[in-house]
């Protein structure tokens, strides 16, 4: 976060791209090595992912869990808190969704289970954020230690209830009953074609919308409010924040609560949206995938978008390399994952030195030489 | 033995134990050293002065293997040396104790020491023929250290004691020692004189880098001066005088008694009863301090670095909680039930410039504008309710910057791209525009330039002589007996005194700062 | 009742079964740790080696040689590891995390691309594995001292050498960090790098030698997963056990026995939860073997949060380290 010697456009589009492009590169070798042609590969996936019928709903599907799991990741970066337990956030998430649905479900007109719903992801996702926060804040404990630790409880928790309490009657898998009628957010397909377009079947919904309208949000919170400020210094300096008299834990605890909030509504969009029923590992992995998507995004809700959508196409056009190829499965995309997590992560800085070489040699020669 | 070494590999022997020859060193942009050039005499205590950033600490880098200089050479007993790293330095008998330790603090004293020279003897034998070795080391130079105490629960005098035998064990013949009084108190000072004196009569060469005038004088044999990257004289120490080398460190002659006229004093602004603060450890780091501020004076804190002001600017300006007594701004009073906060205090017109803008007085990852409404961002003026504007706060820096000469005037600038003498301006700028009543302020112009202190100075009274009170802490003697109208003393915690500054005399504070209370200190005098 | 003695013996058996690899991962991790380096790619090393090990046991038909392209493959995870974050400063959390996918993904492509069996290896043969060994006077024990053995027989003998060499490791751990000259620089190394490099060792160098024997360890425990107990490679076959690992090494304070006893107990946790599954207690009823997994996550939760006695990380901990000017 040191302010940089580079142009401006250097460091918000050039290094990223650079870091994407490395890490496909790789794995473009690593499927030559296994006998592949990359070139195919990448195309299978493109056209998986936005031109066959229903692959961009697909795609803009998966984009929004990960624009969830991403500002997640993201507003929590902001306050230097590293928040790992979107996977678990989001599985409480999806445990409040079912909660309300289910309780409420055949008392209240169906808008207003949802909107109930809604606020019962992010209020659960937050609880399980705002604990880690508390430790944190409080007791001294890492948060990146006590996240991973929860992710596992909430699994364990989730297994639990699933297959005990609020298992289904008559169900052998771990799942709860489904939801009343009309709990659910309206699928774009089916919108379309009422309209009359013929679009492919997809689980695309309005938590997209929610997802965007997320987006404007937390760039207001974060460049635009007071908190945001607070929350900004508190990141860069704790003593900064004590001086200036924020109380850094309250921040901390408050953070942790917005960004475990975000990630937990990630349930919305596989609940609410497709499931219309909690079922174990929903989360996929989808909270690991955040931290890649805050990473390339760079913390901006613009550029988490766009990693969103990213990894959205990554996701969807995966999928299809397991129809197409006998030797690369979905797998592949954990492959690449990992690969964007290193060269846009921990290896993020890397080309720094040879371009700031590069740009700051050309700058020296442009200036005049009485200088 | 690197004696013994060095016969052997010099042909000849040189008189000089270190020499220096056309040294270069660039940071990116910066350059540090320019073409430095020093002799240093073998068996001597040469001095190195200089203000803060004058390149001193750089050139002992180089000199001890850490750094790499772009040009020029070092010869070590009349031979050319390479230094690739600290080893490399070690080897040829250069040791340096630093400013910061380099100790390790859950290592005990003999673990640290030995730590990286353990030889090859395995572990457990490499400590027992240490502890030998250092047994005579100790009592050979009085450096009296308990091998195996816990460093971390050692004083800091000690823990610098752990410094030069690492050093001596290793074979140091060229001891360096980067500010080595910053930490101590006056008589830890005396004692690391004594060791020095005595390393020195055993043929050991000392390079002393300090900024303290009368520490070159006390004890050096030569003194080299530094300004700006540049050695700008050399001399021996007794055919030159404080004022000759104040003159050469800044370049121009100081104001070091700059006479402020003195003013009436107004009504007690701040009342301090008995104010007591216990840290996170358990110690006292504060105690029973009571005093008075007036509105329309300065008053000034003095003490060594360590002794509790911190803790007083910080209870005061509410970022930690009193454990005992109580303070009294008009008819507010806090005290261990009623604890303060910085948001409160800044509403009553208390302001605090802190004693380190790097980590609390700025945000050096924001942009000027953002950090200086660091604290103020509630102001009504800049942004409505929740929402702050970026447009006007961006004007209102602009505003302050102007006001206060901030170079470059740029509110858009990173916090961290600003000098130090910039920076604290910008934080000056931010505190005295709500117009305190009562201004905190700690250490103001710390690494700050000549051009910039005066300013500051100038700000500070003019302040005062509006009405505000102002309780000023620094470290710099010079500072408070310049600005202040009255002198508050402090030591371990403790204040041993309250001394109007027309009586005050250095000696006397000096005394003073030693832990010798206020009464004797006076008779002591006559 | 002696019924119940033998089901405690057999639950201890599989405690030390569970715990093997849970002891190769902490003692790793303690290195790592120690040296000033947060290693959470415990889970990925030991799943890329786990699944090295399998295949090349399947190849070649000795587990000897699986064991060792295995343990090259964990020390390469730790090579770039340290690539990331010793040489280009990179954040240690995200190096790992991106090991961990990565290996999740890898392993599954590779194998499918060699195996075409889902990603799964072929099921290795009793020669190509680590076998169990049975100890000697076996009977002679059962008949002269009926409660020793029955220890003897259930839970000393029977182990594969893994298992031994994960208890070795512990003292060996223990040996290098508190009695050897490398053991003492590594200490300060985490503590306070500063003091190493102006001691004129090099701090990346020391860095990297520690996570080398991470990479060792972590090998070990993924050999341990498919050459030893299993029979094979599964995808996903770590199931989270690196990160227990992490737990218990934190729980044990970044010490070697300490964090050989925090094995031990979530071993038994997790031997004792799938034997408990279905029984009901007199009192409490049937305790869910569910939460019982979780356990070592929430003991660990509150030990990090003091409640149970404070502990101190290695201080220079996830900090890159730059030469100050």
């Amino acid at each position: 976060m040191q302010a940089s010697r580079l142009p401006r456009y250097v460091d918000i589009v050039l290094i990223p791209v650079l870091n994407l492009l490395t890490a496909l590169f790789v794995a473009g070798i690593i499927i030559a090595i296994i006998g592949e042609n990359p070139f195919t590969a990448l195309s299978v996936m493109l056209k998986g992912a936005f031109v066959y019928k229903g692959g961009l709903g697909y795609t803009l599907f998966y984009t929004t869990n990960f624009i969830f799991t991403g500002l997640a990741v993201a507003v929590a970066f902001h306050a230097m808190l590293f928040n790992i337990g979107g996977e678990g956030q989001a599985a409480m998430g999806g445990l409040g969704i079912g909660l309300v649905a289910i309780s409420l479900g055949s008392y209240l007109p169906v808008i207003i289970v949802i909107f109930l719903a809604i606020l019962g992801s992010a209020l659960f996702g937050a609880i399980w954020g705002v604990i880690p926060g508390y430790l944190q804040a409080k007791r001294g404990s890492h948060i990146v230690i006590t996240t991973i630790m929860f992710n596992f409880i909430a699994s364990a928790i989730l297994v639990w209830l699933l297959a005990g309490m609020l298992m289904a009657p008559n169900q052998m898998s771990p799942e709860t009953v489904s939801f009343s009628d009309g709990v659910a957010l309206w699928q774009f397909h089916e919108i379309f074609n009422k309209l009359g377009f013929d679009v492919g079947r997809s689980p695309l919904n309005l938590s997209f919308v929610i997802a965007l309208i997320c987006c404007l949000l937390v760039w207001l919170l974060i460049w635009r409010t007071r908190l945001g400020y607070r929350i900004r210094a508190t990141g860069f300096s704790l003593k900064a924040s004590a001086y200036a008299g924020y109380r850094p834990e309250t921040i901390i605890i408050v953070t942790m609560a917005i960004s475990g909030g975000l990630a937990g509504m990630m349930a919305v969009n596989e609940i609410l949206g497709v499931q219309h029923r909690v079922i174990l590992n929903f989360t996929s992995g989808y909270g690991f995938t955040g931290i890649a998507v805050a990473l390339m995004g760079r913390n901006h809700p613009v550029g988490i978008i766009f990693a969103s959508l990213l990894f959205g196409a990554l996701f969807q056009g995966g999928a299809e390399l397991d129809f197409e190829f006998q030797a690369i499965t979905r797998d592949m995309v954990l492959m690449i994952q990992g690969l964007i997590i290193l060269f846009s992560g921990a290896l993020a800085y890397m080309f720094n030195p040879a371009l700031e070489k590069l740009f700051l040699r050309n700058e020296l020669m442009m200036r005049p030489k009485n200088d | 033995m690197n004696i013994e070494n060095s016969k052997q590999n010099g042909d000849f022997k040189s008189p000089f134990a270190v020499e220096i020859k056309n040294i270069n060193k660039s940071f990116g942009p910066v350059q540090a050293n320019k073409e430095i050039s020093l002799n240093v005499s073998g068996g001597t205590i040469h001095g190195i002065i200089g203000e803060n950033g004058a390149g001193k600490s750089t050139l002992m880098s180089i000199l001890y293997g850490f750094y790499q200089p772009d040009s020029g050479e070092i010869k070590v007993h009349g031979k050319l040396a390479y230094f690739k790293q600290p080893s490399d330095a070690l080897r040829l008998g250069i040791g340096m104790v630093h400013q910061h330790f380099m100790l390790v603090p859950n290592f005990t004293a003999l673990e640290n020491i030995v730590l990286g020279a353990e030889g090859k003897t395995g572990l457990y034998k490499g400590l027992q023929n240490a502890r030998k070795k250092l047994e005579k080391l100790k009592q050979a130079y009085g450096l009296e250290v308990e091998l195996d105490s816990l460093t971390e629960n050692l004083p800091v005098g000690i823990q610098q004691r752990i410094e030069i035998l690492k050093a001596l064990y290793r074979g140091a013949r060229v001891l360096i020692l980067d500010e080595p009084t910053g930490v101590l108190t006056p008589l830890e000072t005396e004692q690391l004189f004594e060791i020095l004196l005595a390393l020195k009569s055993e043929g050991v060469t000392i390079l002393l880098i300090t900024h303290k005038l009368h520490e070159i004088m006390a004890i050096t044999d030569e003194v080299s001066v530094m300004r700006q990257g540049k050695m700008v004289a050399n001399t021996l120490t007794k055919h030159t005088s404080p004022e000759m080398l104040a003159e050469q460190m800044v370049g121009r002659s100081v104001l070091v008694n700059n006479k402020y006229e003195l003013q009436s004093i107004g009504k007690v602004a701040l009342s301090v009863e008995q104010l007591g603060v216990v840290d996170k450890r358990g110690f006292d780091s504060l105690k029973n301090a009571t005093f008075d501020l007036h509105a329309g004076e300065i008053l000034g804190i003095a003490g060594i670095a360590g002794n509790g002001q911190s803790e007083l600017l910080s209870v005061l300006s509410g970022i930690t909680q009193p454990s005992r007594g109580f303070f009294k701004i008009e008819e507010h009073l806090f005290d261990a039930k009623k604890n303060p906060n910085p948001r409160l205090m800044r509403q009553l017109g208390v302001s605090h410039v802190p004693e380190d803008r790097h980590s609390e007085g700025l945000v050096l990852q924001f942009q000027a504008f953002e950090s200086v409404i660091l604290g103020y961002e509630n102001n009504k003026k800049l942004g409505n309710g929740f929402f702050t504007n970026p447009d006007t706060i961006q004007a209102y820096c602009s505003q302050l910057q102007e006001a206060f000469d901030v170079r470059p005037q740029n509110p858009r600038l990173y916090s961290s791209q600003f000098s130090g003498g910039n920076q604290q301006k910008l934080v000056l700028s931010r505190e005295i525009s709500s117009t305190p009543k009562i201004l905190l302020v700690g250490q103001p112009t710390r690494g700050v330039d000549i051009g910039a202190i005066e300013f500051i100075h100038k700000t500070l009274i003019g302040m005062r002589n509006n009405g505000c009170a102002i309780l000023l802490v620094s470290v710099e003697l010079e500072e408070i007996l310049s600005l202040s109208d009255r002198i508050l003393v402090m030591n371990s915690g403790e204040i041993m005194g309250i001394v109007p500054k027309i009586t005050a005399t250095k000696a006397m504070l000096g005394k003073m700062m030693a832990g010798i209370p206020i009464e004797e200190a006076k008779e002591d005098k006559k | 009742m002696t019924d119940f003695w033998f089901q405690f013996v057999l639950t201890l058996d599989s405690t030390l079964r569970v715990a093997t690899p849970l002891i190769f991962c902490a003692m790793a991790g303690i290195f790592s740790e120690r040296s000033g380096i947060i290693d959470i790619s415990l889970e990925g090393k030991m799943l890329m080696a786990a699944f090295v090990a399998a295949a090349v046991a399947y190849g070649t038909g000795s587990p000897w040689i699986g064991a060792v392209a295995a343990v090259l493959v964990s020390i390469i995870a730790s090579l770039i590891h340290g690539f990331a974050c010793i040489i280009h400063r990179g954040n240690q959390v995200i190096s790992g995390l991106a090991i961990n996918i990565l290996a999740s993904g890898l392993t599954v492509i590779i194998g499918i691309a060699l195996f075409r069996q889902g990603g799964l290896t072929p099921t290795l043969t009793k020669t190509s594995r680590f076998n169990s060994i049975e100890l000697p006077f076996i009977e002679f024990f059962e008949l002269h001292t009926p409660i020793f053995g029955v220890i003897y027989k259930h839970l000393i003998s029977g182990h594969n050498i893994l298992v031994w060499a994960a208890i070795v490791s512990v003292a060996i751990t223990y040996y290098i960090l508190f009695k050897t000259t490398f053991g003492l620089r590594l200490r300060a190394v985490g503590e306070k790098p500063e003091a190493i490099d102006s001691a004129g060792i090099s701090v990346t160098k020391m860095r990297f030698q520690a996570i080398i024997i991470a990479g060792i360890l972590c090998g070990l425990a993924g050999v341990y997963l498919s050459t030893a107990t299993g029979a094979g490679f599964v995808k996903e076959m770590t199931a989270g056990k690196g990160y227990i690992a992490l737990a218990a090494m934190i729980f044990g304070k970044w010490r070697p026995v300490p964090a050989l006893f925090a094995c031990l107990l979530f071993g038994f946790l997790e031997a004792v939860a799938t034997r408990i599954q279905g029984i009901e207690f007199i009192l409490i009823g049937e305790i869910s073997s569910d939460l019982l997994i979780a356990l070592p996550y929430l003991l660990t939760v509150i030990l990090l949060a003091g409640f149970i006695g404070g502990v101190t990380p290695p201080r220079a901990i996830g900090q890159p380290y730059i030469k100050e000017r």
